[in-house]
Order: structure tokens, then sequence, then C-alpha cells
């Protein structure tokens, strides 16, 4: 498991609150942050931007052999996003009584993701959620 | 004059039902429904925690407010069920609301009223132009043991205030706060321990309701308002029926405390409680009408404030998710889904 440290940090915004990168010359968005441009390669700045967590469910499965920090939560169901902004970005759907399917609109909630045994850290994370 | 800039609440969507515990206890869920009033109540999810509702209702009350994130200058988490017993829930919703870092923040802790402290302290920073806006939450996760009359009432939820004192960005004045306080031993949980302890059925006289009662009358004093001043009460609620009986010991009908009164349909959310009560009313309120909220934490004390509806009410309306909507968004749970939602049993 992952331990506290200064890489996990910096990695916050992106979890909290799905802050990716904005090429400053063409304007693409990008998540996670990336620091060259597919289109402008370096010839560009690439800023901070931070997406707005609504999108549809571009694929989805339902994980029922889980990974060890998620055994408490099987079965659960994870996929891909397509944000408005244009990135696609994997995460958890929650399901909150409506049905997940491809092309479903989702807007993100606040989480816990795993927590590091009885003793250890709390993750929070995005997860998507049926809006 | 500091005043209340945005609101926002939230509340987990799972409940159970008075029947459900009750059918595992054998117990008499029609006397006990009467006897609290009280017919369901909130549970988390797995996922969800103090901060995880601190932080969404954060979310709902900055969205209300318009004001740009980074104007706040302190984050307040009052909560008696913060995730860590050494790490402030604070940070995680001052980052999560994307606040600035050039801000202070603590976690508060009075049983069920730390959200409100957390409105006094704010009151008095903002006033004092220490600071342009400050966020206050009361956020729980609350736990009652298994079997204990508490079982049926302990629930989940929050709610958030951003507070700042330009008249043009409030949608109510704070007019005034009073506050009382005694060392009361009615309830209490040590460090480690997974279940609050309590006085048992007799400590509603001289915890709630003494200090209720008092922190009203204070505030009566202060401003020279009465009860007929008021178009809407909101008093704690750790049950459906101790607020009727606030509310009649102090002048108060039915009708005032009726929209605040949340706890017979998701349960006592704690540090939410009387915060969540005060956002129903802020829903339904127009410009002039006044507001009471008395809240409550056992140890004990209560804080009273006078709360005048401004004209901003009208702009902001629709711009956060309603409380009333909230409460109906609903999912039914058993008892073994509740036990394991509560980490109650895990898989080997
Ligand atoms: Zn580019």
């Amino acid at each position: 498991m992952e331990k506290a440290s200064a890489g996990m940090w910096r990695k916050i915004d992106s979890r909290y609150n799905l802050v990716g990168s904005m090429c400053e010359r063409c304007g693409t968005k990008y998540f996670p942050q990336r620091a060259i441009c597919r289109n402008c390669g370096k010839d560009t700045k690439m800023l901070h931007r931070k997406m707005s967590g609504r999108g549809t469910v571009y694929s989805h499965s339902e994980i029922r052999v889980p990974a060890e920090a998620f055994k408490e939560s099987a079965p659960y169901t994870v996929g891909i996003i397509e944000l408005e902004e244009g990135p696609k970005v994997e995460g958890h759907i929650i399901d909150n009584g409506k049905k997940v399917e491809i092309g479903t609109k989702v807007k993100t909630a606040f989480r816990k993701m795993y927590t590091d045994g009885e003793e250890g850290l709390i993750h929070y994370h995005f997860k998507f959620i049926p809006e | 004059m500091a005043g209340i800039v945005g609101y926002g609440a939230y509340v987990p969507r799972m409940r159970i039902k008075v029947e459900e515990i009750a059918r595992v206890w054998n117990e008499d869920a029609e006397s006990i429904k009467k006897g609290l009033s009280i017919t369901e109540k909130s549970v988390p999810s797995m996922d969800e925690d103090a901060a995880t509702i601190a932080v969404e209702a954060a979310r709902n009350a900055l969205s209300h407010s318009g004001i740009n994130p980074k104007e706040i200058g302190a984050v307040y988490v009052g909560s008696e069920s913060h995730p860590y017993a050494v790490k402030p829930t604070a940070t995680i919703v001052a980052q999560a609301i994307g606040a600035g870092t050039s801000l202070t923040a603590a976690d508060l802790e009075f049983a069920c009223k730390a959200g409100t402290a957390g409105i006094q302290m704010l009151m008095g920073m903002t006033d004092s132009s220490m600071i342009k806006y400050g966020i206050t939450i009361g956020s729980d996760t609350s736990q009652g043991r298994p079997g204990d009359a508490l079982e049926y009432t302990a629930s989940a939820g929050g709610a958030a205030l951003v507070i700042g004192k330009e008249k043009s960005e409030c949608i109510a004045e704070i007019l005034a706060t009073a506050s009382y306080t005694t060392d009361t031993p009615d309830f209490w949980r040590r460090e480690g321990a997974n279940f609050p302890s309590h006085g048992g059925r007799f400590t509603g006289e001289p915890g709630y309701f003494k200090h209720i009662v008092h922190a009203s009358k204070l505030l009566f004093e202060k401003t020279g308002f009465k009860p007929s001043d008021f178009t809407y009460a909101v008093f704690h609620q750790p049950n459906g029926k101790f607020p009727k009986n606030a509310a009649k010991l102090l002048g108060f009908t039915e009708k005032q405390i009726e929209i605040g009164l949340l706890t017979p349909l998701i349960g006592n959310t704690y540090s939410g409680a009387s915060m969540l009560g005060l956002c129903a009313v802020l829903d339904n309120a127009v410009p002039g009408e006044r507001i009471l909220v008395t809240s409550f934490g056992s140890g004990a004390g209560s804080d009273s404030f006078a709360i005048e509806v401004t004209e901003g009410i009208n702009e902001k309306r629709g711009r956060a998710v309603k409380i009333s909507t909230m409460i109906k968004d609903k999912q039914y749970i058993d008892y073994a889904q509740y036990l394991k939602n509560r980490n109650s049993i895990t898989k080997r």
C-alpha cells in the first residue's frame, strides 16, 4: 500500500478536485496532469485546471473479485468517464439507486477510497455518481 | 454585522427504519416511534465519514454563496466523529473546497454544538475584519451502541455556513448570539472507546432542557425579542420529541418549529442537527423573517442565535440542492447491511 510521501501529497489536488492541465496555446485539457501538450509539444505552457467533474459514462464494469484494499466494498463498479472538458478518466462509480449505462450523465462525489490498515492513512478521492 | 453568505448540507441516502432495528432487538417499534417521535434515520455508506460529509456540505454552501473559495480565511469543522484522533478534518475540507493556504483551520469538539461554536468564532473574526469569509461545518457519523436506545436515533449528516459581513452579500444577518455553559456529565465518550455512554433517560432535564431554555432566554434578554417575534425556531433535536417540549417551555408553537425539525425523518445528525434544521428553514424563509436557533452539546452548553433573513436570499435561491429534496432521495437497508456499513462486520 502507498506510503505517505511527498509524491502522494502532490497528487491531492487531482484526487480531491480533479485538477488537470490545460495547454495555454491550444486550450486542450488533460487529466491526469501532463507536462507536454499532444498538439503543441514543448512550445507552450501547461496550466493547472480544475475539471468540472461532470461527464458521461464511456464504459463500465462490475468488479466482483476486488483488490485487497476494496474487499469490503465488492461488488463495486468502475468505469471510464468522458469529462465534458474532453479527457477520459478512470474511476469508481457509486450506485445511488440510478442505473449506470453507457452515456449516463455523472458528477463527482467526495468519498473514502481506501485506508492503510487499522492505523494508517485514510485516502480520500473523487468518485463518480449518476446525476 | 456578521451574516450568512451561503449555506449547504449533506445527508447520506441510506435509511434504516425504526421497525428494522426493533425487529432485531425484539422491541416494540410503535412505542419507540411514538416515544422518540422518529420513523427512520440516515446511515452513511462504507465510503462516507464525517470528513466526506463535511466536504459535500461545504461544497454545497460554497456554490450557494457564490464566493471565491480563495477568499476564505478560516475553516472550522465541528464533529464528535472526526475520522482521525490526531490529524484535522478541517485541512481535508479546506483542500477539497479549493480554499487557499493562507487560512486558519481547526477541528472543534463540543458534542452536538461544535458547529455552532464555529459560527460564533467566525462572527467575531469577520466583524473585526480579521478575515473576509469563514466557513463552519457541523458533521457527524454518530454511533449508538447496538441495543442501546441511541441506536434508533444516532445518524449521519452535516451542514455548512459561509459567514461574512458585507450586507449586500448576505442572505441573512445574525442579529445576536448568547450562550449558556456548565460542567454537566450527561453524555460522554472516552478516548479510544467506540461508543458513547450516557446518564440514561433522566439527563434531559439537567442537560438538554436547562441549557436550551437558559441560552434562549439570555438571547431574549439581549435582544428584547419574544417568541412571537420569530417566524421559525430551530432547536437541537436528539429525537423528535425534545424540541417540541423545549418549544413549549419557551412559548413557541409547533408551527414555528415544524420546518426545522428533521430528526423524525433522518435521525439525530449530532453536530449537523441544529445547522441542518436552520438550512431547511432558510430554504423556505423570505426576507424580513426571523429565525431563532438554539443548539445543544452535552457536557454541556447551548448557543442561541437570532437570525433575520435579508433580500439576498431571493437572488441565491435554487443554487444548491434543497434539504427536502436531499431527504426524499433515499434507499432503505436492513440491519445486516447497516452493520456492514458501520464496519461492525467484516469479511475475513
Ligand atoms: Zn496545445
